[in-house]
C-alpha cells in the first residue's frame, strides 16, 4: 500500500535536476565574472572593512 | 565633492551587547542546569517547570536567539554602519529593534517553563511569541536595509550580503514553519501534518543553523576578522564565489535531519547530496579565513581575539565537515538519535558562536570605550578554559553516542538483541554525562572571567555613544558598463530580490511535492483521528516536552524492529498535527507503545513510571511528573481542539465538538476503572488518565491492517 505513495512522487525526479541546472549555469556565470571581475574593483571592496570614517579627535583608535 | 559629518550609533551596540552577556549567562546555566538533571533526575526538585522537557527548549531558545541573537545584532548594527559610512536608518527603530526582542526573550523564559510549547524544535514559542517575531524581524529589516539606501559607499562589501542573506531568510523560514492554527491564547496546532510537517521543521530547523547561527557569523567574520588582524581577507573573489554557493545549497539540505524516517526517499537523498556539496563553500569560507592571517601567525600567539576567531572558525571548519559526513545514510543510521549529535551541535554552538562571539566582544568594548582591554591574562585564561571546556564537552559525548548506538544494534550470536533493555544503555553512558557537565561549566567559567575583564575595560575608558564620522555624500550617477555582480552591488533592494529567488527555489522544489504526493497518498483505512481523550493526551505530552528525549519513529532496521516492532509508515501520522517524530533517544522509542503493540504496557504500568519511574524501571533517569496524577484535566478546550483540527481536515463527524466531552469520560472512566481494580486509587478526571489514553492509542491503528 505504501508504494503508492511513492508512486505519487515519480514526477520529481526532475525538480532535483532542473535545480541542478539552475545551479550550475548561475555557478559558471558567477565563476566566469568572479574571474573576469577587475583588480582593482576587487581591491577596493576588499579593503572596505579597514578604511576608517572615524573623526578620530582624541586618538582614541590609534594602533600603538 | 562635499563632505557629510555624521555620527554612528554606538549606544545600541552597547546594549545589544548588554543582552548577548546577560542572555548567554542565563542560557549556559540553563545548560548546566540539564546537563545535571539527565544523569540525576532529582535536581528538577519534582518541579513542573524545572523539568528537563521543559527547560531543553528553553536553553536552545536562549543560547539560538538570545546569546546568539543578541550578538548577532550588536555585531550586525557596528559594523554595518561603518561598511555603509551612515547612521542606522532610525533611532527609533533600532530601539523598537532591541527592547522588541528582549521582550519576546522574557515572554520565551516565561512560556516554556509554564508548558506553552509548540513542540516543534527552535521553534516552540506559540503563536501570539511567533507574530510579535515576525514584527521585530521586519523592524531589524526595515533598520537595516533602510541604512543601506541612504549609504555614502557606492558598493556593499560582502559581509552586509550575509547580513541581507540572513534578514530574508529567517523571514521565510520564521512564516513557513510557524503556520499553525490558534486554539487557545496560547496554544495552536500546526497547519502541517506528519510527513509534511516534519519537512517543513526540518527545512527550518536546519535552515536556521544555516542562517541564524552561520551566515550572519560568516558576516562577522568577514568584518571583524580582517579588523582585528588588521589586513584584508585572503580572497574577496573567494568570498563572493562562498556567499552564493552557500546560500542556494543550504536551503536544500534540511532532510538529512529525517534519514530513514518515513519521508519519501527522494527527499532523504536530495538532503544527502545537497549537504555532501555543501562542504565545498563551507570549507572555502574557513580558508578564506584562516589564510586572512598568513603572515600574521605571530600575533595569533599574542592576541586573545585572534586566538578565539581562528578556533572558532576551525571549529566551523570541523562541524561543517561533521554535518555532510553525518547526512551519509551508513553514518546516520549508527549516529542518529544518539548524543553524537549533541557533541555535533555544541562544535558548532560553543566553538563557532561562543568563541567569534568572544573575539568580537574583546575586540569591540575596548574599541567603543576608548581604551585598552582590562587584561589579556585573563582573556588567555577564558581562551584555555573555554577550549578544554569543548573537548570534555564534546569528547564524551562522542563516545558515549557511539557505545549507545552500538549497544542498541548488538546480537547475541542466537540472533536476540543482547542489550533487550534499553536501560542498560542508557546507564552504561552517564559516566560521559558528568564528564560533559565538567566540560560545561569550564566553559561557562571562562565565560565570567570575560564578564569581569570587559567589565574592569569598560570602567577604565569612557563610553564613546556617538562616534563622530565623515565621509563624502554618494553622487547620483549612472554607471555604464561595469559587470553584472559589480552592477548588483549597488542595488540593494535587487540584491535582495536575488537572495530571496536564490533561496527559494530550493524549499520550494523540496516542500511542494510533499504537499502534491500527500494529497495522492490514500490514508491507510485503518487511521482514525485520536480520540478527545487521546487528543488532550497528546497536548500534555507535548506541554511536558516528552518530544525532547522519546523519537516516535522505528527506522526500518532489524535492530529496531526487534526492539519496538513494525517500522513506522508515513500515512499512520496523517493526523498528527505537530509530529512528534523527536531528534533525540534519550529513552527508547514510543511508537509502538500502545495497546497490542510489541512494547505495550498495563494502564497500571504507566500510571505508576510517571508516579516515579524508578518503580518500575530501576536506574531510569527520566522525571517524576508527580503533578499528573493530581491536576485535574482541563476539558473545557475540549470543543475549540476538535473544531480547530477539524479546520485542518481532521475528519471528526459534523458537530463533534459539542458532544466530544461525553466520549472523552467514557474512556477516561474506563481507563480509572481498569486502574482501580489494580488497587490504584485515582479518578477519572486527572491528566495521568488522558496521557495514558494516548500511550495506549500510539502506533496501534496500523494493527487494523493486519
Amino acid at each position: 500500500m505504501f508504494k503508492h505513495y511513492f508512486e505519487g512522487a515519480e514526477n520529481i525526479e526532475v525538480g532535483p535536476i532542473i535545480s541542478l541546472i539552475i545551479f550550475f549555469v548561475f555557478f559558471i556565470g558567477l565563476l566566469y565574472w568572479v574571474i573576469k571581475a577587475d583588480k582593482e574593483f576587487i581591491n577596493k571592496m576588499k579593503d572596505m572593512p579597514l578604511d576608517e570614517t572615524s573623526v578620530d579627535n582624541n586618538n582614541l583608535n590609534k594602533k600603538d | 565633492m562635499s563632505v557629510e559629518k555624521f555620527s554612528y550609533d554606538n549606544k545600541i551596540v552597547k546594549y545589544f551587547i548588554i543582552a548577548t552577556v546577560v542572555f548567554g549567562v542565563v542560557g549556559m546555566l540553563v545548560g548546566l542546569t540539564i546537563a545535571t538533571q539527565i544523569f540525576w533526575p532529582a535536581a528538577n526538585f519534582n518541579i513542573s517547570w524545572l523539568t528537563f522537557g521543559r527547560l531543553r527548549p528553553l536553553h536552545t531558545n536562549a543560547i539560538i536567539f538570545a546569546f546568539v541573537g543578541n550578538a548577532m545584532f550588536a555585531g550586525v548594527y557596528y559594523s554595518l554602519q561603518r561598511l555603509l559610512k551612515a547612521r542606522m536608518f532610525n533611532d527609533m527603530l533600532s530601539w523598537i529593534h532591541f527592547w522588541g526582542w528582549q521582550a519576546i526573550i522574557a515572554a520565551a523564559a516565561i512560556t516554556l517553563p509554564l508548558g506553552y510549547t509548540t513542540s516543534k524544535e527552535y521553534a516552540e514559542l506559540e503563536w501570539p511569541i511567533d507574530i510579535a517575531i515576525t514584527l521585530i524581524w521586519v523592524v531589524f529589516g526595515i533598520n537595516m536595509i533602510g541604512a543601506i539606501l541612504k549609504r555614502r559607499e557606492r558598493h556593499l562589501y560582502v559581509a552586509i550580503w550575509f547580513y541581507i542573506a540572513t534578514f530574508v531568510t529567517v523571514a521565510v523560514l520564521h512564516i513557513v514553519n510557524s503556520m499553525e492554527v490558534p486554539v487557545l491564547m496560547f496554544k495552536s496546532y500546526s497547519v502541517y501534518a506528519g510527513v509534511q510537517d516534519a519537512l517543513v521543521q526540518w527545512w527550518y530547523g536546519h535552515n536556521a543553523v544555516a542562517f541564524f547561527l552561520t551566515t550572519p557569523f560568516l558576516g562577522l567574520m568577514y568584518y571583524y576578522l580582517p579588523k582585528a588582524a588588521n589586513r584584508p581577507v585572503f580572497s574577496y573573489k573567494l568570498s563572493i564565489v562562498h556567499f552564493w554557493s552557500l546560500i542556494f545549497l543550504y536551503i536544500w539540505a534540511g532532510p538529512h535531519h529525517l534519514l530513514y524516517t518515513s519521508l519519501p526517499n527522494w527527499a532523504q537523498t536530495l538532503g544527502t547530496v545537497f549537504s555532501l556539496m555543501l562542504i565545498a563553500p563551507s570549507w572555502g569560507g574557513m580558508l578564506n579565513g584562516l589564510m586572512t592571517l598568513r603572515g600574521a601567525w605571530d600575533r595569533v600567539r599574542e592576541d586573545p581575539v585572534l586566538k578565539f576567531m581562528v578556533v572558532a572558525i576551525t571549529a566551523y571548519g570541523m562541524s561543517t565537515f561533521e554535518g555532510p559526513m553525518l547526512s551519509l545514510k551508513n553514518l546516520n543510521a549508527i549516529t542518529h538519535f544518539t548524543d553524537w549529535i549533541i557533541a555535533h551541535v555544541h562544535i558548532g554552538g560553543l566553538g563557532w558562536n561562543g568563541f567569534m562571539i568572544f573575539g568580537m566582544l574583546y575586540w569591540l568594548v575596548p574599541k567603543m570605550w576608548g581604551t585598552k582591554l582590562h587584561s589579556t591574562k585573563s582573556a588567555n585564561l577564558h581562551f584555555w578554559l573555554g577550549t578544554l571546556g569543548i573537548i570534555i564537552y564534546a569528547l564524551p559525548l562522542y563516545w558515549g553516542g557511539v557505545v549507545q548506538s552500538l549497544m542498541w544494534k548488538q546480537f547475541t550470536p542466537d540472533g536476540f538483541l543482547q542489550y533487550a533493555n534499553f536501560l542498560e544503555t542508557v546507564t552504561k553512558i552517564l559516566p560521559f554525562y558528568m564528564l560533559r557537565l565538567l566540560g560545561g561549566s569550564l566553559y561557562f567559567t571562562g565565560v565570567i572571567f570575560m564578564i569581569i575583564n570587559l567589565m574592569k575595560t569598560a570602567k577604565a575608558g569612557s563610553f564613546i555613544a556617538n562616534e563622530d564620522a565623515e565621509a563624502p555624500a554618494l553622487e547620483k550617477k549612472v554607471i555604464t558598463g561595469s559587470t553584472f555582480h559589480a552592477a548588483l552591488e549597488r542595488k540593494p533592494i535587487q540584491f535582495t530580490i536575488l537572495t530571496l529567488i536564490v533561496i527559494s527555489i530550493g524549499g520550494a522544489l523540496e516542500i511542494i511535492p510533499t504537499y502534491m504526493v500527500e494529497s495522492n497518498i490514500p490514508t491507510i483505512a485503518s487511521v482514525k483521528p485520536y480520540t478527545p481523550l487521546e487528543l488532550q493526551g497528546r497536548d500534555i505530552y507535548i506541554r511536558e516536552g516528552c518530544v525532547s528525549c522519546h523519537s516516535q519513529m522505528v527506522r526500518p532496521f532489524r535492530s529496531e524492529t526487534e526492539r519496538y516492532g513494525e517500522y513506522s509508515k508515513a500515512g499512520e501520522f496523517v493526523y498528527d498535527h505537530p509530529f512528534l517524530w523527536g531528534s533525540r533517544r534519550t529513552g527508547p522509542d514510543l511508537h509502538r507503545t500502545g495497546l497490542g503493540n510489541k512494547n505495550a504496557k498495563p494502564n497500571s504500568w504507566h500510571y505508576t513510571h510517571m508516579y516515579d519511574p524508578r518503580i518500575t524501571s530501576p536506574g531510569s533517569i527520566m522525571p517524576r511528573y508527580l503533578w499528573l496524577h493530581e491536576n485535574t484535566l482541563d476539558i473545557s478546550s475540549t470543543p475549540a481542539k476538535i473544531e480547530a483540527m477539524q479546520t485542518l481536515g481532521v475528519p471528526y463527524p459534523d458537530g463533534y465538538a459539542a458532544t466530544a466531552n461525553d466520549d472523552l469520560r467514557i474512556q477516561a472512566e474506563a481507563i480509572a476503572a481498569d486502574l482501580n481494580s489494580g488497587d490504584i486509587e485515582t479518578s477519572s478526571d486527572k491528566e495521568i488518565i488522558a496521557l495514558i489514553a494516548y500511550l495506549q492509542r500510539l502506533g496501534t491503528d496500523i494493527n487494523g491492517e493486519k
